[in-house]
């Protein structure tokens, strides 16, 4: 089993009266793609950045490779960071940008020009030494960013959404230059993002963060398959659990395959949308109206209207706008989860 | 074309009016009168002397004194003013600015009356001469000459610098500094490869705001100097004043203007350095 690399114990953080992190431990292992995914304010650039060595925990203990580093600060730590939006030095080249670590470690001219080509050219902008960062675009300050902090080469890199500020399609490239990044540099990522495709995508494991304490640690195929808390919001409905196994959704009853919630109990239901299936409206559990379709390439996104609530629908076949159509879910694609008990935790969810 | 600039004309006319009017007849105007005064003698006639007169051994001295202690209460005003300043952004994150209102309140308090409060101070038989002399210590001799007309210059014109370079300090990015930690920088390095460049501007025009006064005073030297030590700006102020001599005081007003905006050029170059070095590389984009 890989060596754990970064362990945190009972680490615990206010500010003021608010506790941002409660008794939270978590361990990362050498290699790994980590990501906390959260709403804003769970707590994730906290740990983050009491990891970077930014932040000083109330109490509790941060361990990399055995050693306590809780008072040793940023400077000393063998871990570098990507900030959320870029922090790159304005007054200094692209160039004296990338090399500023290396030349604080007094490495030679030689090294130091060959490692930034090297790194420009890993994050594909070669040529841009002589440039100055207000000049390039948003992706490529990030690009740029994650070029400084990788020269030295760190044992972590420690990532603050750093795809928050761009656009949908470089998000997406940049994703995949990350995972290539991983892959060639055999770094470990601690990621901190509040989008659950971009964790789904990239990770290792998956920490879902709430209020300040882990919800639930898993691959992505385990987080999407059986979430555990309301991340996932765009999917879910409320339903009321009739008795175990039958659940009522917008006063249709379907049967699913979920036990012990009680009787008449409110839960939350979550439908991913391709695993409704549209069938002929007699044949379905429920009725609706198509009410929108677009073209995805691999299926059609539709919106069905069923009782005062719209569907998100994903699906090869296609259904006109209009078309009167009944849906079906298969019992075992219907995941029921508690209803959040506080006001506070419903406010989250909805904010998700 | 001319419609439109007539109708720009109207709206922008009306709002700047007032400017205009001020700017005209308290700026504009006077300054033509000084040039004017300075460049016409007695008679009428066109004449270089007065401007010349600045060769003069007195006012060449004067006009000396007055750089050189500008110059000594700038670098204290910076040495004093940027660590303040440092320190009060640091405190003015997420907390009320009541500590920069203790630094700028003395600012509300008329100069004139800031600099006879340290004559009464640093007075031969003063509070502080009184206070030393009461714990038996040497007497502190200092009014009456240059040490304490900087003193002065330092004290009225410090908030000046630390405004600005507060300023600046306070806009630079949380995580730019957390950057170069990050990196391996410690805090002074970060201080020297980070915070100062970037910092640079507002450090600048502080500079500016307290040279320009200093080097211009009167009232400081003439209270705190005795009116033994004489600079440019009681030279002139005495033209103007004692001697009732218009001609000679607009003179070397004019020079000392020169002075002035050569002064603010050689500013204006070092604070558009740092970035100069890849202007061409800018304008390919």
């Amino acid at each position: 089993m890989p060596v754990k690399l970064i362990d945190l114990q009972h680490i615990t953080k206010r500010y003021d009266d608010n506790t941002v992190l409660d008794d939270f431990s978590l361990y990362i292992r050498e290699n790994e793609f980590v990501t906390l995914l959260g709403p804003s304010g769970c707590g994730k650039t906290t740990t983050l950045r009491i990891i970077g060595g930014f932040e000083r925990p109330d109490s509790g203990t941060v361990l990399f490779q055995g050693k306590d580093i809780t008072d040793l600060p940023p400077n000393k730590r063998e871990l570098n960071t990507v900030f959320q939006k870029y922090a790159l030095f304005p007054h200094m080249t692209i160039a004296d940008n990338i090399a500023f670590g290396l030349r604080i470690h007094k490495k030679s001219n030689d090294y130091i020009k060959d490692k930034i080509s090297y790194a420009l050219k890993l994050v594909n902008l070669e040529g841009y030494e002589n440039r100055m960062p207000d000049s390039l675009s948003g992706g490529q300050q990030q690009r740029i960013a994650i070029a400084r902090a990788i020269v030295n080469e760190p044992k972590v890199l420690l990532l603050d959404e750093p795809l928050g500020a761009l656009d949908l399609k470089l998000r997406q490239d940049m994703q995949y230059e990350l995972i290539r990044l991983k892959n060639e540099l055999g770094i470990t990522f601690v990621y901190v993002t509040h989008d659950q495709e971009e964790a789904l995508t990239m990770s290792d494991t998956i920490v879902v963060m709430n209020q300040g304490y882990i919800q639930q640690i898993g691959t992505p195929t385990d987080i999407y398959n059986e979430p555990q808390n309301a991340f996932v919001a765009d999917f879910i409905v409320s339903g009321i659990m009739i008795r175990d196994k039958l659940v009522e959704i917008l006063g249709a009853r379907f049967d699913c395959v979920d036990t012990g919630f009680g009787e008449n109990r409110p839960v939350d239901v979550v439908i991913r949308p391709e695993d409704i299936d549209l069938v002929k409206p007699e044949e379905g559990t429920i009725e609706g109206v198509v009410t929108d379709v677009i073209f995805k390439g691999v299926h059609y996104e539709m919106c069905v209207m069923s009782n005062g609530f719209e569907w998100i629908v994903h699906s090869t076949d296609c259904f006109p706008v209009d078309t009167h159509v009944g849906i079906h879910v298969d019992p075992f694609d219907i995941q029921i989860m508690h209803k959040p008990e506080s006001e506070d935790e419903k406010a989250v969810a909805v904010d998700e | 074309m001319r419609k439109l600039w007539q109708s720009m004309n109207k709206k922008s006319s009306l709002l700047s009016g007032p400017y205009l009017i001020w700017s005209i007849g308290f700026i504009i105007i006077p300054l033509f009168i000084v040039l004017f005064e300075a460049f016409t003698g007695e008679n009428g006639q066109f004449t270089l002397q007065y401007v010349a007169d600045i060769t003069w051994f007195v006012n060449l001295k004067s006009l000396g004194l007055s750089l050189v202690f500008s110059l000594i209460s700038t670098a204290v005003c910076l040495l004093l003013a940027y660590p303040l300043a440092m320190i009060l952004a640091e405190f003015g994150k997420g907390r009320s600015s009541i500590t920069v209102l203790v630094f700028i309140l003395p600012m509300w308090m008329n100069s004139l009356l800031r600099t006879i409060a340290w004559q009464n101070l640093l007075e031969r038989h003063g509070v502080i001469n009184g206070f030393l002399s009461a714990l038996h210590l040497p007497s502190l001799y200092i009014i009456n000459k240059p040490p304490a007309i900087v003193l002065g210059m330092v004290y009225d014109f410090l908030p000046f610098m630390v405004l600005p370079i507060y300023n600046a300090i306070s806009r630079i990015d949380r995580d730019v500094i957390n950057a170069a930690r990050d990196l391996g920088a410690n805090g002074i390095k970060t201080l020297f490869s980070v915070i100062w460049p970037m910092s640079l501007p507002g450090v600048i025009s502080g500079i500016t705001m307290v040279f320009v006064p200093s080097l211009t005073t009167f009232v400081i030297s003439d209270i705190l100097g005795g009116g033994k030590i004489l600079l440019i700006g009681n030279i002139i102020e005495q033209m103007f004043t004692q001697d009732s001599d218009w001609h000679a005081g607009s003179g070397l007003s004019i020079v000392l203007m020169i002075f002035i905006v050569i002064s603010m050029i050689i500013e204006e170059k070092y604070d558009a350095a740092p970035s100069t070095g890849t202007k061409k590389e800018r304008r390919k984009k």
